[in-house]
Order: structure tokens, then C-alpha cells, then sequence
């Protein structure tokens, strides 16, 4: 994995010059925001904050409203200054330190290797959809030519090639976030900033929209740092999220180790609400297979209960299986409603397999375990009811 | 009077006295330059007037109907336009009628000229509008009178004082809205500007100036109407134009005169107002 965006040390704050180098040695002691606000007047925006984005992956910034996400995101194309710590911007080869580079670099970051999308949409009113989309092209000094034809193939990106000649307010909210894509893919910058760029839009096109950053993402594999403050959203789309409380990142992790292994009460809160059927896979309450039982002669039992074993060749290849003593078979927990009711079965499942499928496969084949295989078939660990349960309730 | 006001009064600052000097000043040192000004100016506006008087006024009625048309797209407006000159041209004022708008128009082009600049200029740095707004309150509250005899002594009688007395009157309606269209631009609009890597310049020219624009163009109406305000006063110090006969009307208390020359500056004011003023469908 390369990185895209290094964030080191990185300490904002809002102020005077005088209130901002008054605020420094309080911020290393470790005072919280009211602290510093009220002994020297600076606004803590965020302090000490580490955090590297890997190239091709959704970094999310979580937590409450004022908890210095935007601030830290917009330090990355330098909205706001920083006033100690680096930001790197990483684009092939080359890379500079935002908090110290020249206007000349600043600008080459801004118009070939950052691109940003805003909560409120923030398109130019007087210009049309395509005009909007072709803007940070337009800055950049693209001929018109070439500009009218990647201004096109973003519009057919966001299925928008028939709003083309409108202006945006003749467009639904949804619509114009789409034009916001639009307009921070036309620059091809592998980076992407989203501050929150679909909390303005109501439940069902929110949903939507996501979905369709997922599909954009799998085809495009930008990096992508995302603002939040929903972690529904953030488990969603995140390969990554950090939590922030107070201007300070408190915890960064996979969407599994923030669910599963919340680091503190301020984590823990954050996701007492959440559904874990909603993030979890199999992968994340399996018990690996040198932790399961041998049943003898090349055998080896999926449950603790032992009523369901498989065969095993040595290449971790399933070549038997039984159920309550007698034969069973083993099929795919993709196909699930094709199968006969009648035919002791045993579901298998792969590591990106939602907990919910494997919950439902249990209840198929009469609580039987659900085996876990990897791409090329090899048997890898299994999966109880205990497990299941354990991961539910968060034991 | 008490003995201290007496008093108070006996020292009196000769502020007067000052500005009196100060102008003998100017006059005994730069007459030239004053005097070539005003000969230039006068001789621009001159020459404008000639112009339009050459054309034949039916022509030019139809040319002032067709730009009506041109820019605002109604051909209701057009015809009124159109009947608004004729009715100029009944009243026997279609000379004065010109002269008024050669100077309005030429009086709002200098006014917009300055006040545009100006007005961005102090949008982006507060310490200029800090000492530029005391300077428009006095520009605007300052009675026309008491500039009216500095400029006279200046630049003489003519039409050269009339322009600079209405653009002193006038420029600092586009330079306030000019400073008001350009702060109030919303920050996420400047915000993506800044994000797609715009320079000082691509963000006064694609996005402040854009944003700021239907404030821009009221400050070019406010202006106009501002300039029209002032023919009266200009025909005062000797321009030429529908003020002219007002003060005229004024002069012999003659009211059929007076009403038509006043009836002339409203129709002239209707027509540039409707013509000027620039709405966007794309603003709402
Ligand atoms: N430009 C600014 N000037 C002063 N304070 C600011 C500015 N921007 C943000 N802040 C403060 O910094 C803190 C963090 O804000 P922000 O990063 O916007 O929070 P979030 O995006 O997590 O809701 C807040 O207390 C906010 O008031
Ligand atoms: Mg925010």
C-alpha cells in the first residue's frame, strides 16, 4: 500500500497570531478546547492529529458536530492553515508538504491533485450544470475542446448528460450533489474531499448517493478522505474511520475494530445505537480452523456441539461432510433459496459475507454451523451460534 | 450672548478663510490643468451631442426601441420606449432631451468606472473601506451647493463642472454596492474557487464578480437615477439639457414650461431605469 495523505502532529487553531502562540504549550499540555478558549482566547480546531489515507481507500473523519473534522479535512488543500504539523499529499512519484509549500505547488495540489466536494453543494448559480462541472478545468487552463468532452464523460458518470444546459437550482438537491461529483471527478485528482456532502439531503437520496460513490469508487479507486457525522454512513462506506472528540482523533480503525473494540466510553457511545448486523461479515466472528476440533481420520468438527464435520484433503479442500451422523452436502450461501428442503445441508460462506446472510443460512439449515472458505475454495474456520451471538450482543 | 460665548465666538477658526486660500491656491498655480480638463470634457460631450443631433430623431427612436428590445427581450417595452421619444419629441425638448442624456450616461459610465474598482478594492481590504465610508457619507450629505462653488471656480461654467458635480453625487451608490456585492459573496462559493486552485484574479473574475453582479448593476441604476437627479442642478453651473429650461420655468414662475421639461426628465428617467436593469433567471 502507498499513501496518499500523511497528516502528522497536525495542530489548528483559530485566532490572532498572539492567541494562537499563547494556545501552543496548552494544547501540548493536553488542555481541551474550553480550556484554551478560556485562558487565551484561540479556538482549538484540532490537535495532534495523526492519520495516514492509503492510496484507493475511504478514510472517514467521525464524530460529533465541532469536533474538528472539517477543520482537520480542510487542511489537506489548506482552507485552513495549520499552525504546526505536516500534511504530505502524495500523487505518484511526486509530494508536497501542504503546510509549508509554495502558491506555484499549492495551486498544483488544488487543481491536479485535490479535488473537493461541499456539504452545501456550493455550485456557481450562474453557471449551468456543465459550466459548473467544467469549472476546476476552466482554472486550470484547459482548452475548451478538451474540456466540453471530460465535462461530458463526468455528466455520463452521474447520469446527468440531459441536465447539461440547465442552471442548478432547476435541480433536486440529490442532482446537484451529483454535479458536485461531477465537478471534483472532471479534474481527475486521486484525491477527493467530502465534508458531509450528503447530511443536506433527506434518508432515501442519501442512501442513494452512497450507493453510487461505492459504485464510482469501485470503478474510479480514488482516495477518498470523507467527513461524517453519521456512522451508519461512516460504516457504510469506510475502509477506515477515525473518531474525533474535542479536535483530538481518539481512535482510528476498520469499521469491525470500531464496532467490536471500541477504545473508549466517548467510542462506545458512538456506537450503542448501532446495528451490528450492519457492519459485521463472516469474517469477524469466525473461529479460524486451528482452533476447531479433529473428529479423526482427516475429519474435523465445525461446531462445539459436534454435530457437523467435514473432510478435509491436505489441501484444505472439502471432500466429505456430515451432518447428525449422516451424509450431508455443501453449498454456497449465495444460492440459498434454490435449495431443497429436503437434504441435510451446510452453508458456506467467504470473509465479505454480511453477518446477516450467515444468520440466515443458520436458520435454512436447522442451526447448523456455516463453514467459511476462501477464494479458492480452502476451508479457513466456521462459524456457531455462539459466535453469532457473542458478536450480537458484543461480548 | 454670554461673555464666554462672546469669547469663544471672537476666535473664530477661520475655516472659511482656509479653503479660500487653498482654492486661490489651485487656481493661481493649476489653472491650466483645470482649464484643459474641462476644455476636454467638454469637447467629448460636445462631440456626442453633435452625433445623436445629426441622426434624425425618428431614427434614433427606433434604434433606442430596438436596443430595448435587444436587451430586455419585451417588445411591450419596446413600444413604450418608443412612445416615451415621441412625446419627447411633441414637446419640442428632443435637443435638451439629448444633452441631458449625453451627460447622464456619460456622468454614470465615469461613476461606474471609478466606483466598480473602488468598490472591490475596498471589498478586499477593510482598512481601505475603514477610510473610504466616511469619505462616501460626506460625498453624500455634503449639500450639492457647497461643492457646486469650488467646482465652478475650478472649471468655469459648462458642461465639464456639471459632469463632475453629478459624478461626485453619483459614484458612491456603485461604490457602496459594489463593496456590499463583493463581501457578501456566500463563503462556500469563494471556497470552491479556492479548493479547484484559482488565483487571486480567476476568483475576482469567476466568482466575485459573477456573484456580485446583480448588485453591480443596481448600483449602475441607483447611478443613473442619481446623475438624472442632478440635471437641474447642473443646468445651475451652465450644462445644457432638460435643466435648463426648469430653471428657466423657475426663474419666470412659467408652469406650462416647467411641467413639460419635468414631464420630459421622468419619461427619460422611466426609459433608462427599465433599459438598464438586468434580471437573471438564474439567480433564484
Ligand atoms: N474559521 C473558523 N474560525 C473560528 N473557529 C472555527 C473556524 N472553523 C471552525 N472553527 C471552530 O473549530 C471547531 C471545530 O469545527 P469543525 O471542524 O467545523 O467541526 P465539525 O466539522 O466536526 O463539526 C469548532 O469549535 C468551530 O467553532
Ligand atoms: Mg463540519
Amino acid at each position: 500500500m502507498t499513501t496518499a495523505v500523511n497528516f502528522q502532529q497536525v495542530d489548528i487553531l483559530f485566532g490572532t497570531d498572539r492567541q494562537r502562540a499563547d494556545a501552543l504549550p496548552l494544547v501540548d499540555a493536553g488542555k481541551s478546547r474550553a480550556d484554551i478558549l478560556a485562558e487565551t482566547g484561540a479556538v482549538l480546531g484540532c490537535a495532534g492529529c495523526d492519520l495516514t489515507v492509503e492510496r484507493g481507500e475511504i478514510s472517514v473523519l467521525m464524530g460529533l458536530s465541532g469536533s474538528g473534522k472539517s477543520t482537520l479535512l480542510r487542511a489537506v488543500n489548506r482552507l485552513n492553515t495549520v499552525a504546526r504539523g505536516h500534511v504530505t499529499v502524495h500523487d505518484g512519484d511526486w509530494q508536497a508538504d501542504v503546510v509549508t509549500c509554495s502558491q506555484a505547488e499549492l495551486r498544483k495540489i488544488r487543481r491536479e491533485c485535490v479535488a473537493m466536494v461541499f456539504q452545501q453543494f456550493a455550485l456557481l448559480p450562474w453557471r449551468t450544470v456543465a459550466e459548473n462541472v467544467g469549472f476546476g478545468l476552466e482554472l486550470a487552463g484547459v482548452p475548451a475542446r478538451e474540456r466540453t468532452e471530460r465535462v461530458m464523460a463526468q455528466l455520463e458518470l452521474v447520469h446527468l448528460t440531459d441536465w447539461a444546459g440547465k442552471y442548478a437550482h432547476e435541480l433536486s438537491g440529490g442532482m446537484q450533489q451529483r454535479v458536485g461529483l461531477a465537478r471534483a471527478f472532471a479534474t481527475q485528482a486521486p484525491i477527493l474531499l467530502m465534508d458531509e456532502p450528503f447530511s443536506a439531503l433527506d434518508p432515501l437520496i442519501r442512501t442513494k448517493l452512497q450507493d453510487e460513490l461505492l459504485e464510482l469508487q469501485d470503478r474510479l479507486k480514488k482516495t477518498i478522505l470523507f467527513v461524517s457525522h453519521d456512522l451508519e454512513e461512516a460504516l457504510k462506506i469506510g475502509n477506515r474511520i477515525s473518531i474525533m472528540e474535542g479536535g483530538r482523533i481518539v481512535q482510528t480503525g476498520t469499521p469491525e475494530d470500531i464496532v467490536l473494540r471500541p477504545e473508549n466510553d466517548y467510542v462506545r457511545d458512538f456506537i450503542a445505537n448501532v446495528n451490528p448486523l450492519s457492519v459485521l461479515t463472516a469474517w469477524n466472528v469466525m473461529r479460524d480452523v486451528r482452533d476447531l476440533e479433529a473428529a479423526g481420520d482427516g475429519w474435523m468438527w465445525l461446531d462445539r456441539r459436534q454435530t457437523t464435520r467435514f473432510k478435509l484433503d491436505a489441501n484444505m479442500l472439502v471432500i466429505d461432510a456430515e451432518r447428525n451422523g449422516a451424509p450431508a452436502i455443501w453449498v454456497s450461501c449465495d444460492n440459498m433459496e434454490k435449495m431443497p428442503e429436503d437434504r441435510p445441508k451446510v452453508y458456506w460462506a467467504t470473509a465479505g459475507t454480511p453477518l446477516k446472510t450467515v444468520m440466515q443460512a443458520m436458520h435454512q439449515s436447522q442451526t447448523a454451523p456455516v463453514a467459511l472458505f476462501d477464494e479458492a475454495s480452502r476451508f479457513v474456520g466456521a462459524i456457531g451460534i455462539r459466535d453469532v451471538l457473542r458478536a450480537v450482543i458484543r461480548r | 450672548m454670554d461673555p464666554l460665548s462672546a469669547w469663544i465666538a471672537d476666535w473664530k477658526i477661520p475655516i472659511g478663510r482656509w479653503g479660500r486660500d487653498f482654492f486661490d491656491f489651485l487656481t493661481t498655480n493649476f489653472a491650466w490643468v483645470f482649464d484643459t480638463l474641462a476644455d476636454v470634457l467638454a469637447s467629448i460631450l460636445d462631440a456626442f451631442v453633435d452625433l445623436l443631433l445629426a441622426v434624425p430623431p425618428i431614427l434614433l427612436v427606433l434604434i433606442v426601441a430596438a436596443i430595448a428590445y435587444a436587451l430586455q427581450r419585451s417588445w411591450k417595452l419596446a413600444i413604450a420606449v418608443a412612445l416615451g421619444l415621441l412625446f419627447i419629441i411633441n414637446q419640442g425638448l428632443w435637443k435638451e432631451t439629448i444633452e441631458t442624456l449625453v451627460l447622464v450616461v456619460a456622468a454614470a459610465t465615469v461613476s461606474m468606472a471609478i466606483g466598480v474598482p473602488v468598490g472591490i478594492w475596498a471589498a478586499h481590504n477593510p482598512r481601505v473601506y475603514k477610510v473610504l465610508r466616511p469619505v462616501l457619507d460626506l460625498m453624500q450629505t455634503l449639500p450639492t451647493f457647497v461643492y457646486l462653488i469650488p467646482v465652478l471656480i475650478l472649471f468655469g461654467l459648462g458642461a465639464a463642472p456639471g459632469l463632475i458635480v453629478t459624478v461626485i453625487f453619483a459614484a458612491p451608490a456603485p461604490i457602496r454596492l459594489t463593496y456590499l456585492g463583493i463581501t457578501s459573496v456566500p463563503q462556500p462559493m469563494l471556497e470552491a474557487g479556492q479548493a479547484f486552485g484559482a488565483t487571486k484574479r480567476q476568483l475576482l473574475w469567476k466568482v466575485e464578480l459573477p456573484a456580485a453582479l446583480p448588485s453591480i448593476m443596481a448600483g449602475l441604476t441607483q447611478c443613473i437615477m442619481l446623475s438624472l437627479s442632478m440635471v437641474v442642478i447642473a443646468a445651475l453651473i451652465g450644462a445644457d439639457g432638460l435643466g435648463k429650461p426648469v430653471v428657466r420655468a423657475l426663474n419666470s414662475v412659467n408652469i406650462p414650461l416647467g411641467l413639460e421639461a419635468g414631464l420630459a426628465i421622468v419619461v427619460l428617467a422611466i426609459i433608462l431605469d427599465r433599459i438598464a436593469r438586468i434580471e437573471r433567471g438564474s439567480d433564484r
